[in-house]
């Protein structure tokens, strides 16, 4: 959900794109972050731990806590809340520590 | 390896506030941030600062950032280093930087660590699931992208994060149900807390969050009223229907590069956790390693851009850099210091500061 009026703040967004969620097609702006992006479409749930398969999503947005890792273009373990959205980008749930290449 | 007279770690109001002082002085100085821009996170920080003019009262947090970081940026002194994370400090006085997947040493004659700090977490069952914040995440999610993190908010903590975010939120048309707080009184200003009282929201002081609520994200949060003795009352629990709980339950330093160079820490709960000990100088006990802001103790903005201004100018002085008025700018510096922490708000951060100091 976007904040379509606020008091003090004028948001400045940049183009818009496309990019994928689990394969589903979805729209953001470029240069905000990934999470951004899918807490605009509604979407929070963006990792699964490993021992319990308990869903997890953002906690600390500034790139500190390792809570919103997120596979993107193949490359697992990206910071969806300092990474940003760029067309045609691929991001998908990550489940367990993913496997680096 | 890359040769420079002060490195500073951090671009937020301390570093930046560190690097224009050694600058100004005529250091050669290197700034590192991770972030692809800098001002920290002075740039979520839409409301009014407190303190005196010197100190930039009356200022919004995201206006002191672009004119800093334009001052940085602007300074031939300085070399900006954004996306560029420090690794670590090594015994022979190197820094590893990696920057855009290459790795940068970088041997400084002076280091300024102003890391910053973290947001604490509090521990109750599915404080895991997505829709539980730190309500600084939050801070940044609506005043820096413009994006709602849900529709309901229940705040733990009614500190100053806490009840500004709070107000924030509701800048930003999202509905908070209710603050809550374990202490007996808040903690916040009281001008900030009446704000968010007359637009509607309640602020219950001894309650705590008991759980969540939720399978897969926040649905839902209990909370319950605590005693004298901080214990649970059975039969008080509340039902709240939130999509979003947002903790702001304080801050901890950042200190993984203070460890590693071998400064001398101690746990200072007033301060936030484990902090630096250091002189007046703002130097710790390794020599060469001097710190500012956050990672030497949680204080606000204002103070983080003083103690960076002094440990700045320290830095370039011990390199023999001088000017007419260094002696009457720090006097300056302290003297704001020291009426930041002045009076009962202070009272805490003197009292941690005391147990502090080399």
């Amino acid at each position: 959900m976007r904040i379509s009026q606020h008091p003090i703040l004028e948001f400045k967004t940049g183009t818009k794109v496309k990019f994928t969620f689990d394969g589903r097609e979805l729209e953001g702006y470029e240069g905000e972050t990934i999470a951004a992006a899918l807490h605009a479409a509604g979407i929070r749930v963006m990792r699964e731990s490993g021992h319990l398969h308990r869903p997890r999503g953002l906690f600390c947005n500034i790139g500190n806590c390792s809570s919103c890792l997120m596979v993107v273009d193949g490359e697992p373990n990206v910071r969806v809340c300092v990474e940003r959205l760029r067309e045609g980008m691929v991001v998908e749930t990550q489940k367990g520590k993913g496997e680096l290449k | 390896m890359k040769h420079t007279e002060i490195a500073i770690v951090g671009g937020g109001p301390a570093g930046l506030a560190a690097a224009l002082n050694a600058a100004k002085l005529g250091a050669r100085v290197h700034l590192i941030d991770r972030n692809d821009y800098l001002g920290g996170q002075l740039i979520k920080q839409t409301h009014r600062f407190f303190g005196s003019k010197e100190q930039r009262a009356s200022e919004r947090g995201i206006d002191i950032a672009r004119e800093l970081a334009n001052q940085v940026t602007a300074s031939k002194n300085i070399q900006v280093m954004t996306e560029a994370t420090a690794l670590g400090y090594y015994e022979d006085g190197v820094l590893l930087v990696e920057q855009h997947k290459k790795i940068f040493a970088i041997k400084p004659e002076r280091l300024i660590i102003a890391t910053g700090g973290a947001e604490k977490t509090l521990l109750f069952p599915n404080n895991d699931l997505p829709g539980v914040y730190g309500a600084g995440a939050v801070q940044t999610l609506v005043n820096v992208f413009g994006v709602k993190p849900g529709k309901r908010v229940l705040m733990v903590g009614a500190g100053n994060i806490g009840v500004i975010v709070s107000y924030q939120l509701l800048q930003a048309g999202v509905e908070v149900a209710a603050i809550i707080e374990a202490a007996p009184r808040i903690g916040a200003y009281w001008v900030h807390a009446s704000k968010v009282v007359r637009a509607g929201v309640p602020i219950y002081t001894r309650h705590t969050i008991q759980r969540a609520h939720g399978h897969r994200e926040v649905t839902g949060a209990t909370v319950v009223q605590l005693d004298e003795n901080w214990q649970p009352v059975p039969g008080t629990e509340k039902e709240f229907d939130v999509d979003v709980i947002c903790l702001s339950v304080g801050l901890t330093p950042l200190t993984e590069l203070l460890w590693q160079a071998g400064c001398r820490m101690v746990f200072v709960p007033e301060l936030g956790g484990n902090v630096p000990l250091r002189n007046e100088h703002l130097e710790t006990s390794v020599p060469g390693i001097y710190v500012a802001g956050d990672v030497a103790g949680i204080e606000e903005a204002s103070a983080a851009m003083m103690e960076g201004a002094l440990a700045g100018l320290n830095a370039a002085a011990s390199l023999g850099y001088t000017t007419e008025s260094l002696g009457l700018d720090r006097r300056n510096i302290l003297a704001q210091l020291e009426g930041l922490r002045s009076g009962p708000v202070g009272e805490k951060i003197r009292k941690g500061l005391a147990q502090a100091l080399l």
